[in-house]
């Protein structure tokens, strides 16, 4: 069974209809790729995923549970964790304490216990420090950790946002367009790393992404779509060839700059 | 890929203690002591009006702590604390008058009875986004004085008449008048929820309200319940101001309806903002300039006072745009910086 199980999803706004019963799946410990024109519908689909839209058809199960449903507050419970196309971090916080809001979900205590700070609440923020720690070495944010990140560079901003992500130890990461707003430089250095996360974090990735090179360097598979269909879905050099992929991408003139980066 | 631009140290190094980023324990006495010292000196120093002015100043910043809770942190904006700190008056004021209570045990109802109003605000707040949660918090400020003197609560209330009562009297052991004693029952009560609550926000809570106020949606991301988060902040700001509120009833000894106007709300507003939004040393110092820059703006000019406060709180603002507490957070960073180079 796999880790994520996206099964005829369509979602309408209003009379247009942006995802048309699309289907796919993400195996454990895979670095999933989804591609597409833009409109595609990867960032609808991916909101879906993460509980911001929900579906008006099909279902979206996570480790064989059904998720379409749930609030979306309890997604990073289940292991799901993400970041954002535009960044949305916590503007007035430090580096640190945003990677720590991340940890929001590994802690239990509540009000009253935070306000007279029991031991067990020192025991949580000891651990969450900790582990806060070993991210921002991780995303090479240490000598940042304690400026407001709102003054902070973007691609700065973009690891933030990472480490805020993983803290929580998800089981799957889906990331929305990382390398959006990146140099050549810290694109190689974003390939390198999310394989790294895969392999010391033992989780999937899904990723949607313009920078075709990026997807198809790190992607065990790839999902195309075009027109909220999926139109292909294989290795990445199987959908590189994909003569219906190669369509969507030069037939019709939008989109044919992605095309040439790949 | 050769291209291993990325993590070089990191994967590898040892996670670095964090305690570098804490203050030496000494010093923290030292602060603690000199805060000790500071609090106590005024009732050697201070004679009686003076004393009871620093009183309430105390209980004002209480209750801009507690405004600075729900709107400084979650930013959910308030104009109606007022009507917390009405409630939290008229509690006290209601339990020691009719039924003789002692002051302290209508502390605990007095803050289970505004955190309950709080909690209860808190679930229409939740559809109410910045402006419209501002007038609609600002509506309830308004009622409040009127509803206090309405025909079918004016038994308990005393109506337009208002509750007197008294000071509790100091234990005999302690050499101190009655006013010195509600001084120092009211810096030990304000000392303790000033306390908790920086510990509130410190922590996984408090980062959890400042998240929220930053980026919803984000914050939902992260697996945090924002409706649960908004009204708990609600509540726990409302039982803050109405301590604050149960405090004044017993330092002025009478409460009445008009003591309790919008005003009240607007100046615990003025507090938060000059003292510094989301700063918990910046509630003491809000507290201290809505209860003190009046009387100065007053010395000043008999006939205009408002005048008075008024360019002395726009030229404060412009000084310090992020209150006193910004200003002080500055000037540190200047005293670290100069120190270390």
């Amino acid at each position: 069974m796999a880790l994520l199980e996206v099964r005829d999803v369509v979602v309408r706004f209003g009379g247009v209809t942006a995802v048309a019963g699309v289907s796919f799946d993400v195996e454990e410990r895979q670095i999933c790729g989804l591609i597409g024109p833009n409109g595609a519908g990867k960032t609808t689909m991916f909101n879906c995923i993460s509980g911001i839209y929900r579906p008006n058809e099909g279902l979206v199960r996570f480790g064989g549970e059904e998720i379409t449903h749930l609030p979306r507050h309890r997604m990073t419970e289940l292991g799901i964790g993400r970041t954002f196309q535009n960044l949305a971090l916590f503007r007035s916080m430090t580096v640190r304490d945003n990677v720590l809001a991340g940890a929001h979900v590994t802690g239990r205590s509540g009000f009253i216990a935070n306000a007279f700070r029991f031991a067990a609440v020192r025991r949580e923020e000891a651990q969450a420090a900790l582990r806060a720690e070993e991210l921002l070495g991780l995303l090479r944010l240490r000598p940042v950790a304690d400026i407001p990140v709102a003054a902070l560079p973007f691609g700065t901003q973009k690891r933030v946002e990472m480490a805020r992500a993983l803290i929580s130890r998800p089981r799957l990461l889906l990331l929305d367009e990382p390398a959006g707003g990146l140099n050549h430089e810290e694109v190689d250095a974003l390939a390198e790393l999310l394989r790294e996360i895969r392999h010391s974090f033992d989780l999937s990735i899904l990723l949607v992404e313009h920078h075709m090179s990026l997807v198809m360097r790190v992607s065990d598979k790839v999902a195309v779509l075009d027109f909220g269909k999926k139109i292909a879905d294989g290795t990445p050099y199987e959908v590189q060839n994909d003569p219906q992929v190669i369509r969507a991408y030069l037939g019709d003139g939008h989109g044919d700059e992605h095309a040439r980066a790949a | 890929m050769s291209s291993a631009t990325g993590l070089p140290e990191g994967v590898a190094a040892a996670p670095v203690p964090v305690a570098e980023a804490g203050t030496p324990a000494w010093q923290r006495l030292l602060l603690v002591a000199g805060g000790v010292i500071l609090a106590l000196a005024p009732l050697w120093l201070l004679e009686s009006f003076h004393l009871f002015q620093l009183t309430m100043a105390v209980i004002m910043a209480l209750a801009v702590l507690g405004l600075n809770i729900v709107t400084g942190y979650n930013g959910q904006i308030s104009l109606g604390h007022g009507a917390f700190f009405a409630v939290g008056a008229y509690c006290t004021a209601i339990l020691m008058s009719h039924f003789d209570w002692s002051f302290w045990w209508t502390l605990p109802v007095s803050a289970a009875v505004c955190a309950t109003v709080g909690f209860g605000i808190g679930f229409p707040a939740l559809r109410l986004a910045g402006h419209y949660l501002a007038l609609t918090t600002f509506a309830l400020a308004v009622a409040v004085p009127q509803l206090l003197k309405h025909k079918a609560v004016e038994d308990w209330t005393g109506g337009v008449q208002g509750l007197f009562l008294v000071k509790p009297d100091p234990p005999a052991f302690l050499p101190v008048t009655p006013d010195q004693w509600i001084y120092l029952v009211v810096v030990s009560i304000a000392a303790v929820l000033f306390f908790l609550t920086w510990n509130l926000i410190r922590g996984r809570i408090g980062r959890a309200l400042m998240a929220t106020r930053d980026h919803p949606t984000a914050a939902e991301a992260m697996g945090m319940d924002i409706a649960s988060l908004k009204t708990k902040a609600f509540a726990v700001s409302a039982l803050v101001t109405g301590i604050a509120g149960s405090l004044s009833a017993v330092a002025i000894e009478f409460v009445a309806p008009d003591s309790f106007t919008i005003f009240v709300s607007i100046t615990l507003f003025v507090g938060m903002v000059a003292g510094g939004v989301a700063s918990i040393l910046g509630s003491l110092f809000g507290g201290l300039f809505v209860l003190f820059v009046p009387n100065i703006a007053e010395s000043i000019s008999k006939a205009a006072p408002g005048v008075i406060y008024g360019i002395i709180l726009i030229g404060l603002l412009f000084v310090m745009p992020d209150g006193f507490a910004g200003l002080l957070r500055r000037l540190t960073a200047r005293l670290r910086r100069g120190g270390t180079s």
